[in-house]
């Protein structure tokens, strides 16, 4: 299917763009990691395992929003995006491409966040392992189209943040309560719902984020 | 539609004010759930408005169709904004604090309240042009989503965020109630209504102008 | 192929196209001329699909996978090599055998060596040799070009006539340029801004 070919190429265009600039991965490592080590002196000894939880998910929340503030500043600072939108490809492969690549880092981000909020914390259970997979998936479909049309106008650095944080609140809300709740089931499952109800929506609507 | 909201609009204050039995739990102070809840009502209505203008310009690529969504969410911002401070004041007055937690309504509508002001800010960094038009309307229909999405998200916290402590007047209410409900309820929608026609003809004349303004500069 | 009526195009209050006309047969060579600021360019990013009129009627009868386009920027990534840039554009213009189109293509514009370097490292002239085998990748029926020879030396440029000089006849051209003479043999219309 070409479809998948393209979305395969233009992933791949993503992670070797990062490979050879190196910039917006490892500022997600460090910075998660710094975030982890402030939020753990910013707690008091005796916080609860609740606030700590919270935590986590602040510093997730702020670690997707750095990487993928940077989704589109090769395309844009290079007008690159307009070879991509002349292309006979369906610009839904354009935004799918996106969240492919940005899910990869964001991940790999995790891959040493969650190892070492064990570490300054306490264990991650399987259900905050869970919500995290699926609040990713969310946070990096909602993220590429916006990140999108923040590239789009001016001040866009600035933009992006004021309109993905608005939009994670439920995703925050239903990652903190799968890993503190005694059913984590609901949880799970309202992420999945958000999951698909945006997903659906960015990719339909991606079309017209990128053409006039 | 003005006359009409006027008349609406003040029948439904003297109702509220003067005509409604006295609820027997809050006491006066509870009148102000005539004002507030049809004010959030209309800020979900303005919202929807505006999510289907978005549809149509998009199905469309009529232009007509992003001032008409613009001026709906503008409505429905304002009238969130109503609803976060008459929702507010409404805690204060019954419960003694400026804010709840617990209250669905006023956190969810703090969430559309961030989600629509940046709306603004997205529409204010585009240049002005069919890009903008259809960015403005992509950004509409994620809001409407992010509605039940959100209430979702705050029932199932509800425990998380904040035990529910105090209850208040839900869809029982008596029979005089309701009707100065749905009094309160029109008189606002008609306001809203009235409202948005006005600021749409306001800005359909400005466009108006600069095309005569540039036409006699050029002929 | 292309056919314009009243076409207009607005930002915000400045008004950059007016009233333009244009038709555009098939096999066609049509020069657009005008001065800096003029509306060239805006009027080949309405025809090649990347910003749509505010006013007037646009017609291009061709499919976006036939469409050839050179803008002002050379529309590649930086940190991507030559090869690795057209290989991706390769994919998703559907190009069959991309390697050997490739492969020529760096050749005929004389970027063979270059091909694995990145293109940030290019100098101004390769990178528009490199646009130029981007845009004919696909070999497209209709070819939308801005300003094609800005960069070129002559070396370049002579390049850049004889793939123009094959061509003519085949494919249909739109040319934005502010000098005409080096084209006008090859016009067969004209379009002032």
């Amino acid at each position: 299917m070409t479809y998948a070919r393209d979305v395969v190429a233009l992933a791949r265009k993503d992670l070797l763009l990062e490979l050879r600039a190196r910039e917006t991965l490892p500022a997600m490592l460090l910075f998660v990691l710094a975030t982890l080590v402030a939020f753990r002196f910013a707690l008091p000894a005796d916080a609860s395992e609740r606030a700590s939880v919270g935590l986590l998910w602040v510093a997730i929340l702020f670690t997707a929003l750095l990487g993928i503030t940077r989704a589109f500043i090769p395309e844009r600072e290079q007008r690159v995006l307009d070879g991509l939108v002349l292309a006979p490809v369906d610009r839904s492969a354009i935004w799918l491409g996106k969240v492919v690549a940005t899910l990869a880092f964001l991940a790999a981000a995790e891959v040493v966040a969650l190892p070492a909020f064990s570490l300054f914390f306490e264990r991650v259970t399987w259900s905050t392992v869970a919500a995290v997979a699926l609040a990713d998936v969310g946070l990096c479909a909602v993220g590429a189209i916006l990140a999108a049309m923040a590239a789009a106008g001016r001040a866009r650095e600035l933009l992006f943040p004021v309109l993905f944080l608005p939009l994670s609140l439920p995703i925050l809300v239903g990652g903190v309560g799968a890993a503190v709740s005694d059913d984590p089931g609901r949880y799970l499952a309202f992420l999945a719902l958000y999951d698909g109800v945006f997903a659906i929506l960015a990719w339909a609507s991606f079309e017209y984020v990128v053409t006039e | 539609m003005a006359v009409a909201a006027a008349v609406v609009l003040v029948a439904g204050f003297a109702l509220a004010l003067l005509w409604a039995p006295e609820d027997a739990d809050q006491g006066p102070s509870q009148r102000i759930f005539y004002l507030h809840v049809p004010i959030a009502l209309t800020a979900y209505a303005a919202f929807g408005w505006g999510a289907w203008k978005a549809l149509r310009l998009l199905w469309t690529g009529n232009q007509r169709y992003d001032l008409e969504s613009y001026t709906a969410v503008h409505m429905g911002t304002i009238f969130g904004t109503l609803t976060l401070v008459t929702g507010s004041i409404w805690a204060r007055t019954s419960w003694g604090v400026w804010w709840s937690w617990g209250e669905r309504q006023l956190v969810l509508f703090l969430i559309l309240f961030l989600f629509y002001a940046a709306y603004f800010m997205l529409r204010f960094s585009l240049p002005d042009g069919p890009g903008r038009a259809r960015i403005s309307a992509v950004y509409a229909l994620f809001g409407v989503v992010l509605i039940p999405i959100s209430f979702l998200a705050i029932r199932l916290a509800e425990n998380l965020i904040h035990p529910v402590v105090f209850t208040r007047d839900g869809p029982q209410m008596s029979g005089d109630m309701f009707f100065t409900f749905c009094v309160c309820l029109a008189g606002m929608l008609l306001l809203a209504g009235t409202l948005y026609l006005n600021e749409l003809a306001g800005k359909r004349l400005d466009l108006k102008l600069r095309d005569l303004r540039e036409s006699l500069e050029l002929g | 192929m292309i056919r314009a009526r009243g076409l207009e195009r607005r930002y915000g209050a400045k008004r950059v196209l007016r009233g333009v006309d244009l038709d555009v047969e098939r096999g066609g060579f049509t020069l657009v001329t005008g001065r800096n600021g003029s509306g060239k360019t805006t009027l080949l990013r309405l025809v090649a699909g990347l910003a749509a009129p505010t006013a007037g009627e646009l017609e291009v009868h061709v499919e976006r996978g036939q469409l050839g386009f050179i803008g002002h920027e050379p529309l590649v990534y930086r940190e991507l090599t030559a090869i690795e840039n057209l290989r991706l554009y390769a994919q998703l213009y559907r190009v069959p055998e991309p390697r050997e189109r490739i492969g020529m293509l760096l050749e005929r514009f004389a970027l063979w060596e270059a091909r694995n370097q990145r293109a940030g490292s290019y100098s101004r002239g390769m990178l528009q040799r490199l646009a130029l085998c981007r845009a004919l990748l696909h070999e497209p029926e209709l070819l939308l070009l801005d300003e094609p020879y800005s960069g070129l030396d002559s070396e370049g440029a002579e390049l850049l006539d004889r793939e123009l000089a094959e061509r003519v006849g085949r494919a249909t051209f739109v040319v934005a340029t502010h000098d005409p003479e080096r084209l006008a043999p090859l016009a067969s219309g004209a379009l002032a801004l």
